[in-house]
């Protein structure tokens, strides 16, 4: 006991030491970029260093890691101390859209954005309370391995498999697009080339060590992504609010934000005024796309779509022709049109959804100034009534009120739906229940849910100020100045991708109008180095977070894919007497056959990837966590129950989104109590908890020796009696 | 092996802290926002409370959530001698 006890501190002490070091170097490694650059060295390069040179660490590190023992592969020994395994959950679950696209999310739909920071946080909770330490007790090598064990037979196994890979896959997709992402975006290689570069980085690493190299990658990567989230955040809340907390900062930030929201949305103010006539503008421009979308439905009903799609094809066309005819040809005119021409949608379904998304953009941009602090805001109907017809009568407000309060209790419900779907998906996905299997002990996987969340909230915590204090930088600095001095960061942005900046001069007043600007929410992390002046050198640390938290995450998704389909299918079910060697071997494998499918897959560019991100969270959480819980504190539970469960809530689950989602042929009306598709999770996780006690109730109950499970995992030591010492 | 009174009594006591830490998830989470448009009219450090629930007040009420069942837990694995042998 004494020697396992000093075997671990002294463990505890080299990792600390490593990392330590680690850490020094990585900053100094920073320090000496920082430097070069002021020599002269080109961005370019210094984006291409920065890449290179963490690709390779987490190489170097995989190949240190490698190994050839099963335990060491699955679990990475049981030896991971808790508060490493802390840190590794956080870079595991900080994925690509929580590093870039929070803050943005953040930015652009305020207070109603906060369903992200709060469900995926929250769900913690129920992973310390419900899952990890009982998980650990249980001590086996996959989730589908509990369900296997506790109620018995290959089926309840088998189904949880399925579901892993199914949320595990459509989640994965979505790191690898992002890995192609980033990597194009900072080093100017085509988005294909980038996916399979990031591909190779995840493979070395997960490859040689399994679970042992994806720790100890994931380790370093947390260090990488907390420090790149930080410094630009940190210089830009001194910088606007003189203070380097940012997080105590934006209170103020965030009052003056809304003080501004005030202003703009009154047109007796000299900024009101402008936005206002620029709002009218948008407004033509609704009605315009909107009569176009009418006249387009009246000839699909006429049986003319084709004809009239090519139609206007032709005129896109003619378009290009003209442009490129004229005496002084305008390349970025020119560039457009040619994308235009390119990408012309091939149907009219198409050009009708191409026209809807431009009416509706208008439209939005056409209204008042959303307020950033306010949740759940009604349709503004009253306000628009009052504005309309000031003699209005008592009843016609009284409607439009109601319709106001309508709106903002079914935001709110959505909000709540989301949030929780979000927690328990957070408390059901594989990849990150299965990280506490390789704590030393139940003792430790309580305490590295601590640490986990501790880590975890760093980031989710900071990115709201971030949110906050951009906002403050756009409605302070930018609207209100002048065309002619934009800020550098707003040109180079709208040079580079004009979905993420894009500010015209609308109604030709040579004054920035926020209804002018149209951002794109990745735009926040990415460009808040430039805004808060910081050199070069931290953009490329930016990017080199963003691909820290995008690879980590595709490591321990890959790995629980592979795993589930080695560990569970092949050595459990297929040819339980396989060799260790064979084991592995199977196993790396199938991991390079995944890793390349995901990366074929997302190099596709599919759709909606948010989409596909969220579904993962209501799939998860409506598979698995009925059974898993009721499965440690329901001795009741047997194999029926947990069949029927698990295959009723996702079911409901995937039935509610095939009806209600637009991308599967489903349509809003269709939809319960106005709840979104995303959060499908909160009809699927009744019928879970439903099918385990109805399955239950009618068969008998589990055998002496499953309930002995239960009780195993239970107490964390039951090999004597309660009144006598452990040994 | 068979489970005596003290081990049956640990695990209604894990239960009990069990639903107790929930409950206040809950609050902090489903109550906080079923009323975050009243909440709001509060300001605290310049932030109308729901907005700083939301972005940061219920994040710290997890983490010590958390904290407190694992302390509290593991003080309760050695008083009712279940703890492992390991650590």
């Amino acid at each position: 006991m004494s020697t396992a006890v000093s075997a671990n501190t002294a463990f505890f002490n080299q990792l600390r030491k490593y990392y330590t070091f680690y850490t020094g170097g990585f900053i100094t490694f920073v320090i000496a970029l920082a430097i070069l650059e002021q020599m002269g060295l080109a961005p370019k390069i210094i984006g291409y260093i920065f890449l290179a040179a963490t690709i390779l660490l987490y190489a170097g590190i995989g190949i240190m890691s490698k190994t050839a023992d099963v335990s060491e592969y699955y679990v990475a020994g049981r030896r991971v101390p808790a508060l490493f395994n802390g840190m590794a959950t956080g870079a595991d679950w900080m994925s690509a859209a929580s590093f870039i696209g929070m803050a943005g999310t953040l930015y652009l739909s305020g207070f109603d954005g906060l369903a992200f920071v709060m469900g995926w946080t929250g769900g913690y909770v129920l992973v310390a309370l419900f899952l990890a330490p009982y998980l650990r007790k249980f001590g086996q090598f996959t989730i589908p391995d509990f369900l296997g064990a506790r109620f018995g037979g290959n089926l309840p196994r088998t189904i949880g498999v399925l579901a892993a890979i199914i949320c595990s896959f459509t989640y994965v997709i979505a790191q690898i697009y992002g890995v192609g992402l980033i990597t194009s975006r900072f080093t100017g290689l085509e988005f294909e080339i980038g996916v399979y570069a990031g591909l190779a980085g995840i493979l070395v690493c997960s490859f040689l060590g399994g679970m042992r190299a994806v720790t100890w990658t994931q380790v370093a990567q947390y260090i990488i992504l907390i420090i790149a989230y930080m410094i630009p955040v940190v210089w830009l809340s001194v910088q606007v609010t003189g203070n380097p907390i940012p997080q105590i900062a934006y209170g103020q930030a965030l009052q003056s934000v809304s003080a501004k929201e005030k202003e703009l949305n009154d047109p007796a103010t000299v900024l009101g005024a402008a936005e206002a006539s620029v709002r009218a503008l948008h407004k033509e421009k609704q009605l315009e796309w909107e009569g176009k979308i009418k006249a387009l439905d009246e000839v699909v009903a006429a049986g003319n779509g084709a004809a009239f799609v090519a139609e206007q094809k032709a005129g896109a066309q003619t378009k290009l022709n003209d442009l490129k005819a004229a005496p002084a040809p305008d390349a970025k005119k020119i560039a457009a049109a040619e994308k235009d021409v390119a990408e012309f949608p091939a149907d009219a379904t198409a050009l009708k959804a191409k026209w809807k998304k431009a009416a509706d953009g208008a439209k939005a941009k056409s209204g008042p100034v959303a307020a950033h602090a306010v949740p759940f805001a009604g349709k503004g109907a009253e306000k628009k009534l009052m504005k309309e017809n000031p003699a209005a009568t008592p009843e016609e407000i009284a409607k439009a009120h109601a319709e106001d309060e309508k709106a903002s209790n079914g935001k709110r419900l959505n909000f709540i739906a989301l949030v929780l779907c979000l927690m328990v998906g957070t408390a059901s996905l594989p990849h990150i229940l299965m990280r506490y299997y390789t704590t030393p002990s139940v003792r430790d996987a309580r305490k590295s849910v601590f640490w986990s969340l501790f880590f975890i909230f760093l980031l989710y915590f900071t990115a709201p100020a971030l949110g906050v204090l951009a906002k403050y930088v756009v409605y302070h600095d930018l609207v209100g100045s002048s065309f002619a001095a934009l800020p550098a960061w707003v040109s180079n942005w709208q040079a580079v991708d004009a979905t993420l900046m894009k500010i015209v001069d609308m109604n030709k007043d040579g004054l920035i109008q926020l209804a002018e600007i149209t951002i794109g929410g990745d735009l926040i992390v990415l460009a808040t180095p430039e805004i808060a002046g910081l050199p070069y050198v931290v953009s490329g640390l930016v990017a080199a977070g963003g691909l820290a938290a995008a690879l980590s995450t595709a490591d321990g998704l890959l790995l629980t894919i592979a795993n589930a389909l080695s560990h569970d299918v092949y050595y459990k079910m297929i040819d339980p007497n396989a060799s260790t060697v064979r084991r592995l071997s199977v196993s790396k494998a199938l991991l390079l056959v995944v890793a390349i499918l995901a990366a074929y897959v997302a190099s596709l560019k599919p759709g909606d990837i948010l989409f596909l991100v969220g579904a993962a969270f209501s799939l998860a959480a409506s598979a698995f966590f009925p059974a898993l819980v009721l499965g440690v504190f329901w001795k009741r539970a047997n194999h029926l129950g947990a069949v029927l469960g698990m295959l009723a809530g996702l079911a409901v689950c995937m039935y509610y989104m095939y009806i209600t989602y637009d991308f599967f042929g489903g349509v809003a009306a269709n939809e319960w109590f106005g709840i979104k598709p995303i959060s499908a999770g909160i009809f699927g996780l009744p019928a879970g908890f439903l099918g385990v006690i109805i399955g239950s109730l009618i068969s008998p109950a589990p055998s002496k020796e499953v309930q002995e499970l239960v009780d195993h995992v239970r107490y964390p030591s039951l090999t004597v009696g309660a009144d006598t010492k452990a040994a | 092996m068979q489970l005596t009174d003290k081990h049956r009594e640990y695990w209604s006591r894990n239960l009990r802290l069990t639903a107790v830490l929930l409950g206040i998830w809950f609050v902090a989470t489903f109550v906080v926002i079923w009323f975050a448009r009243e909440l709001n009219d509060f300001v605290i450090m310049g932030f109308p409370f729901a907005f700083y629930m939301g972005a940061q007040g219920s994040l710290i009420i997890y983490v010590i959530v958390i904290w407190y069942y694992a302390r509290r837990m593991n003080q309760l694995d050695l008083e009712y001698g279940v703890h492992e042998g390991d650590d």
